[in-house]
C-alpha cells in the first residue's frame, strides 16, 4: 500500500527526514512514535504535499503511484487522507459545502459519478453520528469555534466521508479527553480497520493505541526509523522512555 | 468631500490613487440625491458589473430615525469610482456592505464620508476587496462625528485580499470625533489568502482554483451578509471571482 524508501526532506533548508524507509501493507495499522523534533509531523506533511516541505531524496508511493509527483488534491484522490494535528479554521466556508465539493472533486478525478446532495447528507449524518458529533456543527464554518476535541472528531468525520485507502493521522489523540479518545479510537477502527485500508498513526502516547491496536510500532528519531516492534514496543517506550529504548 | 467643477488632480486626497485619465472621460460627475425619510427603512443596491469607465457620487441624507441598508458591488469596470456622502440625523442608521473585485489593470475605488450630524445614530461599514493582476483597489473612508453627536455608534471594517503581488490595495480609514460618549471602531487589513487554509482544503481533494474560490467567496460574502438581495449579490460576485482566478 504505502512504500517509503530512503526519504530525505528539508524545511527551510534544514534537513529533517534523513533516510526514512517504511512499508505499510493493506490491512495494517502502523504507529510512529518518537521524541519532539524527530520529524513525525514533517513526515505527515511531506506525504500530504504541504508547500515548504522539500523532498531532497528518496521516494514514496501509494498503491504503486508516485505520491511525491502529485499535487495535494490529487494525493487525496489517490486515496490519501491527512488528519491534521492542528485542524485549520476557515471562516465563512461550511463543512458540508466544502466536504461535498471535495468528495465530488475526488470522485470526478477517479471517474466516478458525483454524490447528490441527498446522498452526501446521508453519508455525512452517518459519519457524524459515528463520531458523536452534532450534525448541526457540520453546517458551521470549518473548525471555527470548535473545541480541540471537536476539531479532532470533525477530522475523523471527514475521514469517514472521504473514505480514503490510507490515512496518516498526526497526533489525532492530542487535545482529547478520555471519552473523546475512546470515541475517536472507535471511529478510526470503524472507518479504517478493513482489509483494503491502512493507517499510519503518529502519536506521542500509548493511550490511543489501547483503542486502535497497531500491528507495528516504529520509533522515529533524528529523521529515521531507529526501531520497529509490535504493540509491546509502545508499552516499553511508555515505561522506559525513548532514550533507554533506542540506546 | 470635493465640490469641484474642474477635474481633480492626485493632490486632492480623495483622488490620490485615482485613474485620472479615465476620470477625465467621465467628468464632471453629477450628484445623485438620496433621501431616506424620517422613520422609514430603505434598502438600496449599487451594482456595477459592466465594463468601461464610470464614476458615481451619491449624496445620502438619512433623516431622524430612518434607516438605509446599502450594498455595493463594484466588479467589472476598468475604472469604477463610487463616492458616498452620507449624513445621519438623530437616531438614524446606515449599513454599508461593499465589495470590489478587480483584475488586469483596473482601478476601482470606493470613497465614503459618513457624517453623524446628530446624537444616537449608528453606522456600520464593511468593505471587502479582491485584487488580482495589476489592479488597484482603493477605499477611503471618513467618519465624522459632529459636535453634539453624542451616543454615536460607528464601525468600519476594511479588508483587502491580494491574489497577486503585483496588485495594489490602498486603504485610508479616518475618524474625526467632536462628540462625547461615542463608540467608533475600525479595523483595516491587507493580506493574501491563508496558505494553511488553502492546503487544508486541497488536502481534502479540492483543486487549487476551487479551494481559492471557496475562501474568496466567503471573504466577499461578508459584505453582503444579511442583505435582502444577498444571494443574487453573492452570485454576481462569484461570477467575477471566477474570471479573476
Amino acid at each position: 500500500m504505502l512504500q517509503i524508501t530512503n526519504l530525505h526532506a528539508s524545511v527551510a533548508g534544514k534537513p529533517i527526514l534523513k533516510g526514512l524507509s517504511l512499508t505499510v501493507n493493506a490491512g495494517e495499522v502502523h504507529a510512529i512514535m518518537g521524541p519532539n523534533g524527530a520529524g513525525k509531523s514533517t513526515l505527515s506533511y511531506v506525504l500530504g504535499g504541504r508547500p515548504g516541505y522539500e523532498v531532497t531524496d528518496g521516494s514514496a508511493t501509494l498503491g504503486g503511484q508516485d505520491l511525491l509527483a502529485l499535487e495535494p488534491h490529487l494525493r487525496a484522490a489517490a486515496g490519501l487522507f491527512l488528519g491534521f494535528q492542528y485542524p485549520v479554521e476557515i471562516p465563512g466556508v461550511s463543512f458540508v459545502q466544502f466536504l461535498r465539493e471535495a468528495a465530488n472533486a475526488q470522485r470526478k478525478q477517479r471517474g466516478q459519478e458525483p454524490l447528490t446532495g441527498g446522498e452526501f447528507l446521508k453519508l455525512a449524518k452517518e459519519k457524524a453520528a459515528l463520531l458523536k458529533l452534532d450534525m448541526e456543527m457540520l453546517k458551521r464554518p470549518v473548525n471555527v469555534g470548535f473545541s480541540g476535541g471537536e476539531k479532532k472528531r470533525a477530522e475523523m468525520v471527514q475521514m469517514g466521508i472521504l473514505d480514503p485507502k490510507f490515512a496518516v493521522l498526526d497526533e489525532t489523540d492530542s487535545g482529547l479527553d478520555i471519552d473523546a479518545l475512546r470515541i475517536v479510537g472507535q471511529g478510526i477502527n470503524d472507518i479504517m480497520r478493513r482489509p483494503d485500508k491502512s493507517v499510519l498513526l503518529i502519536t506521542h502516547y500509548q493511550r490511543l493505541l489501547d483503542y486502535v491496536q497497531p500491528d507495528y510500532v516504529h520509533v522515529l528519531a533524528g529523521g529515521r526509523i531507529v526501531k520497529t516492534g509490535g504493540p509491546e514496543l509502545a508499552h516499553l517506550l511508555e515505561e522506559e522512555g525513548y532514550e533507554a529504548v533506542t540506546a | 468631500m470635493n465640490d469641484l467643477a474642474t477635474l481633480p488632480t492626485n493632490r486632492h486626497e480623495d483622488f490620490r490613487y485615482s485613474d485620472l485619465d479615465a476620470l477625465a472621460g467621465v467628468w464632471p460627475v453629477a450628484r445623485e440625491e438620496v433621501v431616506v425619510a424620517s422613520g422609514t427603512s430603505e434598502t438600496m443596491e449599487v451594482v456595477e458589473t459592466g465594463g468601461g469607465a464610470l464614476a458615481r457620487h451619491l449624496n445620502i441624507a438619512i433623516e431622524a430615525g430612518g434607516a438605509l441598508d446599502l450594498r455595493i458591488l463594484n466588479a467589472g469596470p476598468t475604472f469604477g469610482r463610487i463616492a458616498l456622502d452620507v449624513t445621519l440625523q438623530k437616531g438614524a442608521s446606515f449599513t454599508l456592505g461593499a465589495a470590489q473585485l478587480a483584475g488586469s489593470s483596473e482601478t476601482l475605488e470606493i470613497v465614503t464620508e459618513v457624517t453623524h450630524a446628530e446624537p444616537g445614530a449608528k453606522s456600520s461599514q464593511t468593505i471587502r476587496s479582491v485584487l488580482a493582476g495589476h489592479a488597484t483597489g482603493t477605499y477611503l473612508g471618513r467618519i465624522a462625528l459632529a459636535r453634539g453627536a453624542d451616543g454615536t455608534d460607528a464601525e468600519q471594517s476594511v479588508r483587502a485580499m491580494l491574489l497577486d503581488r503585483t496588485a495594489t490595495a490602498n486603504a485610508r480609514p479616518e475618524l474625526e470625533i467632536f462628540a462625547d460618549d461615542v463608540k467608533a471602531a475600525h479595523g483595516c487589513a491587507v493580506g493574501e489568502l491563508d496558505a494553511n487554509g488553502l492546503f487544508y482544503l486541497q488536502s481534502r481533494g479540492l483543486p487549487p482554483p476551487e479551494a481559492k474560490r471557496l475562501m474568496l467567496h466567503a471573504f466577499v460574502a461578508e459584505a453582503f451578509a444579511g442583505a435582502p438581495g444577498e444571494e443574487a449579490l453573492c452570485e454576481a460576485a462569484l461570477a467575477r471571482l471566477e474570471a479573476l482566478l
